[in-house]
Formats: structure tokens, sequence, C-alpha cells
């Protein structure tokens, strides 16, 4: 296991102290073509608050998370993101699709942490952390080194900044995508599978991080099969099937005390 | 048959200001093209993946005039054909005290047209080949397209371009011999010329071809070393290969050479 330092959010500034909400998804709906992948999905997540998202694989909780930061548009419902809808306006009564330029700007407070790390490949690992910072926030180059250097270090990588993402194995590169994420000062983080692309020695390193994040206050939204996070870190669980939210409760209701036997039999194949 | 070694050799060791102004006017003529070539086919490869459709027609409209008839006839059709309508006459431009001619200009503006229409699937099929995580990592830390394009897609899109982007400005070098039917004087009219003047067509074609040669040798050089340079970070890479390799390469040599030094 890899040492990784405590305070993680002491280099970007701690989340705001207020119990708001971050995440106020209500009646969400997706299709691709003629597939309904998501049919009317509510979510409220407060800040500081961790929500882990379980369900079997076609449920549509991959694709709920990626609607949040708009990388998916919706088909009806609405998602606000710190009281602000996210990737829409009201126009008349109407939803319309905000501006390319608007969307970019809501998204900077949103992290996204990939099942395939998604990093850039013709980057070094402190390249990849201080990219955005820069072309996005604007931030000073000197700054943002010295902010990437800190947060690569407290994910363990400070021996690995000058090197290029195919020279890391697969828990070090989500690590530095975790750290990229983080450069962005971001109100909410959100992580879609970030160990299931992992060889099983690897998720312990990147759980690690997580759930110190976690400790730290960070609002964060889950999608994984990882019940270890759930009860070391999150404070609700929310099963998915078929399009929705079919339950909803505690880490110690879904291991104690399911209710429904979708989810039962869902559990007992992943515990 | 005799053949004149003076001849040869003086045309190959001993260029005279004739030759020598050829050989510039070719590299001149091909780089500024080529230069052409590239941002025009950046903007076709935008336009092809564009999400207006408008933008798709243009895209698709223009890379179908200019791969669909012969780069000759568009270089006739510039110069002699917009002239002769009195759409464009292209007057003759005196640029840092060169004459540009009319001739010449045409020739550029013909080949950098004609090729930005291949540069544009060349630089279209290099986006595509990107991982669309890419663009949506890039996305989802707050970049515009336009951001996420410049800064993360084109950057790993080039390194594939650049292979193919190389084999076209190889051919750049040899196509502008066509401009010969412009009558503008770069490296093939002045050999033409000088066979007409001293009646060695087999010397003089020889070493016009010996000229050509060179060229597009010193070019595969800083090919090989420029795709070098682009494969950074990519792992275990030798992109590029010996100066011998590129020289005489053939599918699948490098792959045999790889092989042969096991046994």
């Amino acid at each position: 296991m890899v040492e990784i330092g405590d305070h993680l959010l002491d280099v970007v500034g701690a989340p705001d102290a207020a119990d708001d909400v971050v995440v106020a998804a209500k009646d969400v709906r997706k299709s691709f073509g003629r597939l309904e992948v998501l049919k009317g999905v509510s979510l409220e997540v407060k800040r500081r608050e961790v929500v882990l998202i379980i369900g079997p694989s076609g449920s549509g909780k991959t694709t709920f998370l990626r609607c949040i930061n708009h990388l998916e548009k919706i088909n009806g419902g609405t998602i606000e993101v710190s009281g602000h809808l996210m990737g829409y306006r009201r126009d008349n009564g109407r939803l319309v699709e905000e501006k390319e330029k608007e969307i970019a700007r809501q998204r900077r407070d949103i992290g996204f942490v990939f099942q395939r790390f998604n990093l850039f490949p013709h980057k070094t690992a402190l390249e990849n952390v201080m990219e955005a910072p820069v072309l996005v926030r604007g931030q000073k180059p000197e700054e943002a080194r010295e902010i990437a250097r800190s947060l690569l270090d407290r994910v363990g990588l400070a021996h690995k900044v000058e090197t290029y993402p195919a020279q890391l194995s697969g828990g070090q590169q989500q690590r530095v995508a975790i750290a990229r994420a983080l450069a962005m000062r971001p109100a909410l983080m959100l992580f879609d599978e970030p160990t299931s692309a992992l060889d099983p020695e690897m998720i312990g390193e990147v759980l690690v991080v997580m759930e110190e994040l976690a400790h730290e206050g960070m609002t964060m939204i889950v999608v994984s099969h990882e019940m270890g996070f759930a009860r070391e870190a999150a404070d609700r669980v929310v099963m998915m099937d078929d399009g929705q939210i079919i339950e909803e409760g505690t880490p110690e209701h879904f291991f104690s005390a399911p209710v429904q036997e979708r989810t039962k039999a869902f559990l007992s194949k992943i515990l | 048959m005799k053949f004149n070694t003076d001849a040869f050799g003086d045309a190959i060791f001993q260029p005279d200001q004739f030759i020598i102004n050829g050989l510039l006017l070719t590299v001149v003529i091909s780089v500024i093209s080529q230069i052409i070539g590239v941002v025009l086919g950046v903007l076709g490869a935008l336009g092809r993946l564009s999400r207006k459709a408008p933008l798709r027609w243009l895209s698709a409209l223009y890379l179908w005039i200019f791969r669909g008839t012969p780069l000759l006839v568009q270089l006739v059709f510039f110069y002699f054909g917009l002239g002769a309508a009195h759409i464009f006459g292209w007057p003759d431009l005196v640029l840092f005290g060169f004459t540009i001619t009319g001739a010449i200009q045409a020739g550029i503006v013909a080949l950098g047209l004609n090729e930005g229409a291949y540069m544009t699937e060349i630089i279209r099929a290099g986006i595509l080949s990107i991982d669309p995580g890419q663009m949506e990592a890039a996305k989802s830390l707050g970049m515009t397209y336009g951001q996420a394009m410049r800064r993360i897609v084109l950057p790993q899109a080039a390194r594939i371009i650049v292979p193919p982007l190389g084999n076209e400005f190889n051919n750049m070098l040899k196509t502008t011999a066509l401009l010969f039917v412009l009558g503008v004087q770069e490296l093939y009219n002045t050999f033409v010329i000088k066979q007409g003047n001293n009646f060695l067509p087999f010397e003089m074609y020889l070493a016009c071809a010996l000229w050509f040669l060179l060229l597009t040798t010193i070019w595969g050089v800083i090919q090989g070393w420029m795709e070098r340079r682009l494969a950074r970070g990519t792992p275990g890479s030798q992109a590029g290969g010996g100066l011998l390799d590129r020289l005489f390469s053939f599918r699948g040599s490098a792959a045999d050479t790889a092989t042969a030094g096991t046994h």
C-alpha cells in the first residue's frame, strides 16, 4: 500500500461549511434512441455528503452520473448543481440547452473521474494536473505548478511528477486523475467506476485517496460496487435498477436489511 | 550513346545560378503550398466534424471538387482560365524586393487548395483516431470545445498526422514540376530549358531527377526527426526509424529487420 498523506483538501481549500443542497436531480429522463435508460431519477445530495450508487450494468447509473455534468443531454426532468440548472436555462418556461461556453463554465466546479482515467498521454503527470487551472481558471503557471506538486504529493506520487501516463500503473494513473480534478477546486466530485479498470492489488491505493477526500468533507457521488468504500466513507447508498432508483439508505441498511428482492440478489453477488 | 560527363557533372556539382534559382523556387513554392494545405486541412477537418450542417456541407463540397478534378486542370483554370475571363488577372507582386509573378501566385494557390483537400482527410482521420474520452476529460475540466481541440486533441492527432503529412510534402516537392505548364521556372522547367539549349536530354533529365532525389532525401531526414520528437510520452516509441529504414522502407521492412536481429 502506498503511503498517502492526509489533508488533500488543504491544498485547494476546504469545502463550504454550509449544509446546502449541491445536487438536486428531479425526475431525470434519458433515452438513447428508442432505449430509455433513465426513467425518472430523483436524487438530492447535500454538501459534504458522500453517496454511493450501485446497481447492475445497464441500470443507468453511469449515464445518470454523466448527466450531472452534462456529458449527456437529458430528455426530461431537471438537474441543478449548486442551485443552478445544469446545461440548460429556462426560456418562457421551456428548457433550452445552454451555450457551450456557459456549460464549460459550469463544469469547472464539478470534478469527474473516469473509469479509464483519460489522462492526457502527451503531458506529464504534473502537466496533466496544472493544464486546466492555467488554461481555464487563468491561474499563474508557477502557482498552478506548486499546487499540482502538492496534490500529487498528497496522492503519493511526488516521485512521478515528470512521468508520462503510459509509464504509470493503472492505480497511479487514477490517482493523477483525482489530483487533476481536485486542482480545479471543485464543489462536487463525480466518480464513474473509478476502480473497475484496475488490477485488484491497485484498487486499495485509489480507495484510500477517495476515503480521505470523503473524510475531509468533499461532496461526492460515486458509481462503484466497492461496498468496502460504502462501509468506510459513504453516508448513503443508492441502488439503481432498470433506469430507476429502487432503494436508498445508509450503508448499514444495505449490509443488514435490504428490502427489495432485486437489491438482495444484487448484493449477494458483489459482497 | 555518348554520355556527356562534363555537362552532367556541372549540373550536379557546379550548378549555375539558373539551377540554384529553380531549386529555391521549388522549395519555396512547396513549403508555402504545404502550409496553406495544412491550414485548410485543419479548417476542412473541423468543418467535416462540425455539428453545424452548413459547415459540413461546405467542407464536403470543397473536398468533392478538389479531389475530383485533376490538379493540372486546376492549375491552368486558376491561371489562364480566371485570367482570360477577367475574373482575376494575377498581377505580379513585389514582396521584400522579390517579384512574385502571377504564375507563381496562381500555382501556389492551386497547389495549396488541392493539398488542403487531401490534408482535410488526413487530419480528420487523425482527430477521429483520438479516444473520445480525451475530449470528455478536457470538457469535464471546464474546457470549451475549441480549448480541448487545441490543447488536448490536436496535439495528440499530430502524432498520427505527421507521417502521412510527411508523405504529402514529399509528394508536393515533386508535384511542383507541374507548374511548368504555367511557365514557372522551378527545378523541372529549368532543366527542360537546359536540355533545349544543349541537346542533352539524357544528362539533363538525369541531373534533374537527382536534384529532386536530394530534396526528398533531405526531407526524409527531417521527417524522421520530427516523428521521433512527437513520439515523446508513448511507450517504447521508436517512431520514424533510421535513415536507411526510411529511404528503403517497404511495408513490413522494419519488422523484418527486427526479427532478423534476433536470429
